[in-house]
């Protein structure tokens, strides 16, 4: 298949302004005629569904939460990166653009990445206007502070929890626009699946989590905001509910998955614990403004942090990068730890761990100024280990945390599948093979609030009057799919729990397809998922009944599509014969260790593309093309 | 460590609840409530018994998802922490640990634990919001707000939606939400267009959802998550009063005769 990302022509600065300028359009009269259906009340899928309901699209969004306004937006915590210059430190939207694409290890497409930085500011003003309460300066102005892979002060926040005030500002207006009747919003609804007729996607089937009904949705248009699949890995920083089931039923249905194998291994989590353990928390990168990384000098030193004197210890990232020190991108610092750790120089029980702490902070600014800055997240540390970060260092472990990868979709947001858009996180086109910390937010505020609202006219101009009755053969067919998987699920009767099994097919992805990656070891990984799968399907045990609310159930197809997904990463990284951003493959590193890129080879998006069950995805790939800036080795040194 | 749990269980909103006791299987004080929950389920599905169903998603303290009433107290024993956040530590080998669903009118009981809090959505959909379009905002840094203000907004937008305040309060009252969610804007220069509107909607609202009266006891702020302070509750007084006046003296169109 031919990728074609419709990129405008003429100078980058431009090419935002030429497309707006160029595209079709609806008129007001004629948009309450077209259905626009959004999965996902997130950041991405909540600002797009209240904003296209505000421009008079009919809008039907729909979340599994009981709730728009618990999606996992919600627990982002550091902020939110904007090329507002507020600071005077020299940033403009060229410079976020640059340090976005760098810190992508030049993998992501120049185009939209530079659109990002230029909406970023817009999206500062649309939530301070909505009432979200920035942290704000005593002259009322608003806060800034640093993350990593910057040497600016651009990330704005609110307190620990930027991301739940964001997404209820969001939630605020997509709740408006529900009390105005403009969008009907389906709480407690699942996506299982797309249906596609005459090759455009134009509906979905769902399944009421409460009363167990399957419902079929059609539309003009289909927008898919669901978020990241971290959670193939079982255990990562994401909601334990966060799935991959739409973008993944989408894939079977013809979307391209592009770069699955981009995952974000975030250096700052809660080391594991034990077995029992469910999910990883996150302590934001914020922290690394003020605390310093270490770990001793001496392999298998088990003094208590604070017997271990300054000249023992090996403040490993200010060593190895003076010029960015703590706040090196997340990939380079995790690899970091990784490495310091299988040197034996881990802290805490199980050795994997290591220390940030805030000594030199508190002793510098006062405990008060760090209490009010971080005060939430060491409330979470304590409540969590039990520790008190004021008084002995936090110890910390990277964790899955973000996909990079996700469907393909060209400028606008269309999937290869027309009719299909798909937005934030579920989508792989701004953060290349790493994301910088706060770009999250951005990213899928940008997506719903600027970027679709300006593109979807541009499909929707020709699709009038083109939106399928439900009674359409194309919804049977569909239909029959989604209760053929609920009822062989159901009636498996096996032995095993759900949870056994993503608990399996998570290690295997961690230890293969994690933090660092071999040749051998995901040829491994891609022998021993066909098998866990086949057990699956064997041995499962999935109690309860359909028309019922049923978690286990709900649960059992989350992990069937996981194991499936989980195949194709370990795929992906195991074609990507180069290291990039957080895909290390270990075969292919400089003499210290960075991550050495093959751009002569590698410089392209590659996307899958489902061909049946049991046929192996045919890649194809969208040669990335660096008009604007030259491809470099990243340097943080 | 093991715990027996006193457990609600209930198959749909129409069929009636009960008790039921199950001996946990060996815990590790370090995992959290729900890690209990998860096990005690593993437990049951080998058993051939439905697990229990509950609310979760985060567990991080933040989305406002899980609830549980543990032993008489939403959220459990701590103060300032969300049923997800609490450890197994916090309770002693051989407890018996009740677990019950928020319990209140407006929210029913969907199966065992979970729980249907729309009220709260209906709530917000009345004016929990500033009306702003899309694209519309002028700067960011265009209104100054103090540190102050922005604080005071900021403590009561932490109110993560779980609704223990009406599980605690014995009428079910939904003041410290409501509060928490208009004094966020209320107290800020944004918005103020629409403030005399939106506490009168959103009380409204709560009214209609079926939430009783404050008792002025304050349970609420004792069980939040989030520690947010019943002093909200006496601004949304205080800004209801004053819009309900400023409405009854609103110059009506003359319909004098010229």
């Amino acid at each position: 298949m031919k990728l074609d990302a419709k990129i405008p022509s003429g100078p980058l600065a431009e090419k935002w302004d030429k497309y707006i300028a160029e595209s079709k359009l609806v008129n007001p009269t004629n948009k309450r005629k077209y259905q626009v259906v959004v999965v996902g009340s997130g950041l991405a899928g909540g600002s797009a569904a209240a904003t296209l309901a505000e421009l008079g699209y009919k809008v039907k969004c729909l979340t599994f939460h009981d709730s728009p306004r618990r999606a996992h937006s919600i627990a982002a915590q550091g902020g939110i990166n904007a090329a507002k210059n507020y600071q005077n430190d020299g940033d403009s939207v060229y410079r976020l653009f640059y340090d976005t694409v760098k810190g992508g290890d030049f993998r992501s497409r120049e185009a939209n990445v530079y659109r990002l930085a230029q909406v970023s500011a817009n999206i500062i003003d649309q939530c301070a206007a909505q009432g979200v309460p920035f942290a704000r300066e005593y002259g009322g102005g608003l806060a800034n502070r640093s993350f990593g892979g910057a040497q600016v002060s651009r990330t704005f926040y609110a307190r620990g929890q930027t991301g739940q005030q964001l997404l209820l500002g969001a939630y605020s207006a997509l709740s408006r626009q529900i009390g105005l009747g403009t969008v009907e919003m389906l709480n407690h609804t699942e996506m299982l699946d797309l249906v596609v007729v005459d090759g455009h996607a134009k509906g979905i089937i769902t399944r009421n989590l409460i009363t167990g009904t399957i419902e079929r949705h059609a539309a003009d248009a289909v927008v898919l905001a669901t978020g990241g699949y971290g959670n193939v890995f079982n255990l990562s920083t994401y909601a334990r509910n966060s799935n991959a089931t739409a973008v993944w039923r989408a894939y079977k249905r013809g979307a391209c998955f592009a770069n699955p194998c981009y995952t974000q291994i975030h250096p700052t989590c809660i080391p594991v614990s034990g077995d029992y353990q469910s999910k990883l928390t996150l302590m934001s990168e914020s922290l690394r403004n003020d605390g310093r990384i270490w770990v001793p000098k001496k392999v298998g030193d088990k003094r208590a942090p604070g017997d271990i004197p300054e000249e023992e210890r090996d403040y490993y990232l200010e060593r190895k990068y003076p010029s960015f020190g703590n706040l090196a991108p997340r990939d380079i610092s995790s690899r970091a730890a990784k490495q310091v750790c299988d040197e034996g120089r881990g802290v805490g029980e199980t050795g994997l761990g290591v220390y940030l702490d805030f000594s030199d902070a508190i002793n510098r600014l006062g405990e008060s100024v760090i209490r009010e800055r971080y005060g939430n997240l060491f409330d979470i540390y304590k409540e969590i280990t039990d520790e008190n970060a004021y008084e002995v260092p936090m110890r910390i472990y990277p964790a899955v945390h973000y996909t990079m990868g996700g469907l393909w979709v060209d400028y606008s947001l269309m999937s290869n599948l027309p009719g299909l858009f798909v937005l934030g996180e579920a989508n792989f086109s701004d953060h290349g093979a790493n994301r910088l910390g706060a770009s999250a937010l951005m990213q899928g505020l940008a997506d719903g609030y600027f970027v679709l609202p300006n593109t979807i006219n541009n499909y929707l101009a020709d699709q009038l009057g083109n939106c399928p009755s439900t009674d359409h053969s194309a919804f049977d067919e569909v239909e029959k799919d989604v209760q053929d998987i609920t009822s062989r699920l159901l009636n498996n009767k096996g032995k095993r729990s759900v949870g056994s099994f993503h608990k399996e097919l998570g290690n295997i992805m961690w230890t293969y397809c994690g933090m660092g990656r071999t040749k051998e070891g995901l040829e491994k990984a891609l022998e021993l998922i066909p098998q866990l799968r086949e057990e699956y399907w064997k041995d499962v045990n999935v109690p309860g009944e359909e028309g019922e609310l049923n978690q286990s159930l709900e649960k059992a197809g989350r992990v069937a599509d996981f194991m499936e997904l989980g195949e194709l990463m370990c795929r992906d990284a195991l074609t990507r014969e180069e290291s990039c951003g957080g895909h290390f493959r270990e075969e292919h590193q400089t003499a210290e260790g960075e991550a050495l890129r093959n751009d002569a080879e590698f410089a392209s998006v590659f996307a899958w593309e489902h061909q049946g069950d049991g046929n192996e995805p045919v890649l194809n790939k969208e040669l990335l093309e660096y008009e604007d800036i030259k491809m470099a080795t990243r340097n943080y040194k | 460590m093991k715990v027996k749990i006193k457990v609600w269980r209930q198959k749909d909103q129409e069929s009636k609840g009960g008790f039921k006791i199950y001996d946990s299987p060996e815990l590790n004080p370090n995992m959290s409530f729900l890690e209990m929950l998860d096990v005690v389920n593993e437990y049951l599905t080998d058993q051939g018994e439905e697990p229990i169903a509950f609310d979760h998603d985060c567990r991080e303290g933040i989305c406002g998802t899980c609830s549980l009433v543990i032993d008489g107290k939403p959220h459990g024993p701590h103060q300032g922490v969300a049923t997800c956040q609490t450890y197994m530590r916090s309770f002693q080998d051989g407890d018996v640990i009740t677990v019950e669903p928020f319990r209140a009118e407006p929210f029913p009981v969907i199966k065992d634990l979970v729980v249907n809090r729309k009220p709260f959505d209906k709530i917000m959909q009345a004016g929990g919001f500033v009306t702003v379009r899309t694209g519309s905002a002028p700067d960011a840094n265009a209104i100054p707000i103090s540190k102050e203000v922005a604080d005071t907004a900021m403590d009561a937008a932490a109110c993560i939606g779980c609704g223990a305040c009406v599980a605690a309060c014995k009428n079910a009252s939904a003041m410290l939400f409501v509060a928490a969610k208009a004094s966020q804007l209320n107290s800020l220069p944004q918005g103020q267009a629409e403030k005399d509107d939106r506490v009168i909607n959103m009380v409204a609202a709560m009214d209609e959802a079926g939430f009783g009266n404050c008792t002025n006891q304050y349970e609420c702020s004792a069980v939040c998550p989030k520690l947010i302070t019943h002093d909200f509750i006496s601004q949304l007084n205080r800004d209801f009063v004053a819009a309900t006046v400023r409405k009854s003296f609103k110059s009506k169109p003359s319909t004098a005769k010229v």
